[in-house]
């Protein structure tokens, strides 16, 4: 090939991949534009990239009336997926360190039943699941939306995958020092799996603040909601408030893009990673 | 519980003859299952209990605020396979929307996806920064991603009709709604594909495309005797997942369309939901939800049996 075509090869290559990304940002760059517009201006049949005025009308009266206590969503919303993340973290990791590294009576058969559960399809969970929350008394609060899904298999199926891996050399070494299994685990295991730790941490995070469905039926009053379901059921009620509901996404996007910003190899590696190792 | 004396996994192998003796005394008998109890609380309450109890469930005449649950046997279910019956018909309604979102998502999100890893399967400038890119949809809920395209779907405001000069009712009318849910479940979730696909092409070995070029095959021999059979574990993976994904579709449907029109594009999931948890039938939603599952796993085994099939060949 001559260095020609190569070159003319490469700049179609980057036309279509940049206009591919240009459609895929505008419609959340159209969301932050809008969520700065007037209650009028966002109504127009006349489309405008540029808000004029520019106002804040919209994130004051979402987040500042009684209808739509969006701060409040927003709160538990944190509360939520941070709870969650950390009871994922602090319940698979220990477990799949046993699977992974100590050897016990019945192990090989409860890590068949947690792996089988991968295949159950959440759908039979969902209406049990409420009936259970509802005898725990959780329904219309936080803990209905932290702790169910902490049961899932796939925290600890993804962090035996990564405890598998470690070499013994060390945990052997401790041990002839008189370390505890307690103690190798804290001092050894988890310094190592820190990786895999921030990656689950960050995927039970996202999870948990997106979440739409289960938070929708399971929370009921208006200062209980999270912020997916709080905007969702705003929008039954509002469906042509569109300055005040692009606000709202906004407001439910800007924590998830900040981590993924922040994140983001670990986000993409972790997710299109976790799958294929099994 | 006294099993034997619990010991140290030797990961070497055969590399200390006779096991670890030296360790069999140090750890307790308990002590791996001291490790797995809290999360297996939280398995055995929310996982494993609610397997049996929503099956239970679906045996009864279960309304949550009635004392009175009397056990119907396989009603629910006989009900339900009954088309003339009002939940028979709206169930199987809601398993034609599923259906038919089904099966116009999955090629799609297959192809496009697979599409544009290949196109990013190089080394060039810029590459990570169109991956960050096509990615970020999928980091957002599917709640911003339904009001932000009800908006932009607006049969009277919306940038879609302005800008395509068209003056179409994307939301309350078939099969314009069909190709909303659908073209917004690409953009959402096109990212997340393609970052799979393209890890599974750096898998495979420099070599064995360098060794095709040599033997003078061309792009599309390449495509198909080197790229597709070495994707094919990664291929797997990504249609199961993407069918049962998109057989799963709720929030886009509750969100853009509200089933609308006339409840056509209100999904299983959508409607097992309302019945259970609004208008709380629960033994009815318990009896929906164990059919659309064996149609769930039926699928999956589909799946795995066609791939196998192809090795063998």
């Amino acid at each position: 090939m001559t260095g020609d075509v190569r070159r003319l090869r490469r700049t179609l290559l980057h036309l279509v991949l940049a206009v591919i990304a240009a459609l895929y940002l505008s419609p959340l760059v159209y969301m932050v534009v809008t969520s700065f517009k007037t209650r009028e201006a966002a109504g127009s049949t006349e489309p405008r990239w540029v808000p004029d005025p520019v106002t804040l009308d919209a994130y004051r009266e979402i987040l500042g009336s009684a209808d739509s206590p969006a701060l409040r969503w927003f709160l538990n919303s944190l509360a939520a997926a941070t709870g969650h993340a950390v009871l994922v973290l602090v319940t698979a990791t220990p477990a799949a360190y046993a699977l992974a590294r100590l050897r016990f009576r019945g192990r090989n058969l409860l890590f068949g039943t947690i792996v089988a559960t991968l295949f159950v399809p959440p759908v039979v969970l969902l209406i049990p699941n409420f009936l259970i929350v509802n005898e725990l008394a959780w329904v219309d609060s936080l803990p209905a939306v932290i702790v169910p899904a902490a049961a899932g298999a796939f925290g600890v199926f993804f962090l035996r995958q990564f405890f598998i891996t470690l070499p013994g050399e060390l945990e052997e070494a401790a041990e002839l020092d008189g370390g505890n299994r307690w103690q190798i685990f804290t001092a050894i295991a988890l310094p190592l799996a820190r990786p895999a730790l921030v990656t689950l941490f960050l995927l039970s995070f996202l999870t948990n603040w997106n979440d739409f469905l289960w938070p929708l039926y399971v929370l009921l009053s208006p200062e209980s909601l999270t912020l997916p379901a709080g905007l969702g059921n705003f929008q039954s009620a509002n469906s042509v408030r569109y300055d005040l509901l692009m606000a709202g996404a906004v407001i439910a996007s800007a924590p998830v893009i900040v981590l993924y910003l922040v994140a983001q190899r670990w986000v993409i590696e972790g997710i299109s990673r976790s799958g294929l190792k099994g | 519980m006294s099993g034997p004396p619990a010991r140290v996994e030797d990961p070497s192998g055969a590399a200390s003859p006779g096991g670890s003796p030296r360790t069999a005394g140090r750890m307790r008998s308990w002590t791996p299952y001291a490790f797995c109890a809290p999360y297996l609380v939280l398995f055995a309450v929310f996982m494993v209990l609610p397997i049996g109890f929503g099956f239970w469930t679906s045996l009864h005449e279960w309304d949550i605020n009635l004392p009175a649950k009397p056990f119907v046997g396989l009603e629910n279910y006989t009900d339900l396979f009954d088309p003339g019956s009002v939940d028979g018909s709206r169930f199987w309604s809601a398993m034609r929307a599923t259906g038919i979102f089904t099966v116009f998502s999955v090629p799609l999100l297959i192809l496009l996806p697979l599409l544009v890893a290949l196109l990013m399967n190089g080394r060039f400038r810029g590459r990570n920064l169109y991956r960050a890119v096509y990615f970020t949809p999928y980091v957002l809920g599917v709640v911003v991603v339904g009001v932000v395209w009800q908006f932009l779907l607006d049969g009277n405001i919306g940038l879609v009709n302005h800008y395509l000069g068209l003056d179409v009712q994307w939301t309350t009318d078939v099969p314009a709604a069909w190709v909303a849910l659908v073209g917004v479940t690409v953009w959402w979730t096109l990212g997340l594909n393609a970052v799979i696909f393209l890890a599974g092409l750096q898998d495979i070995p420099r070599e064995l495309h360098e060794a095709a070029m040599v033997d003078g095959a061309s792009a599309w021999d390449r495509f198909r005797a080197v790229t597709l059979p070495g994707l094919r574990p990664v291929m797997l993976f990504v249609v199961n997942t993407t069918i049962l994904a998109s057989a799963n579709m709720f929030g886009q449907s509750y969100l853009i369309t509200r089933g609308a029109p006339a409840d056509q594009t209100k999904t299983a999931i959508y409607l097992i939901a309302e019945t259970g948890l609004r208008q709380f039938d629960m033994g009815t939603a318990s009896a929906m939800s164990f059919i659309l599952a064996a149609f769930l796993m039926v699928a999956s085994g589909l799946v795995f049996g066609a791939f196998r099939d192809r090795r063998k060949a």
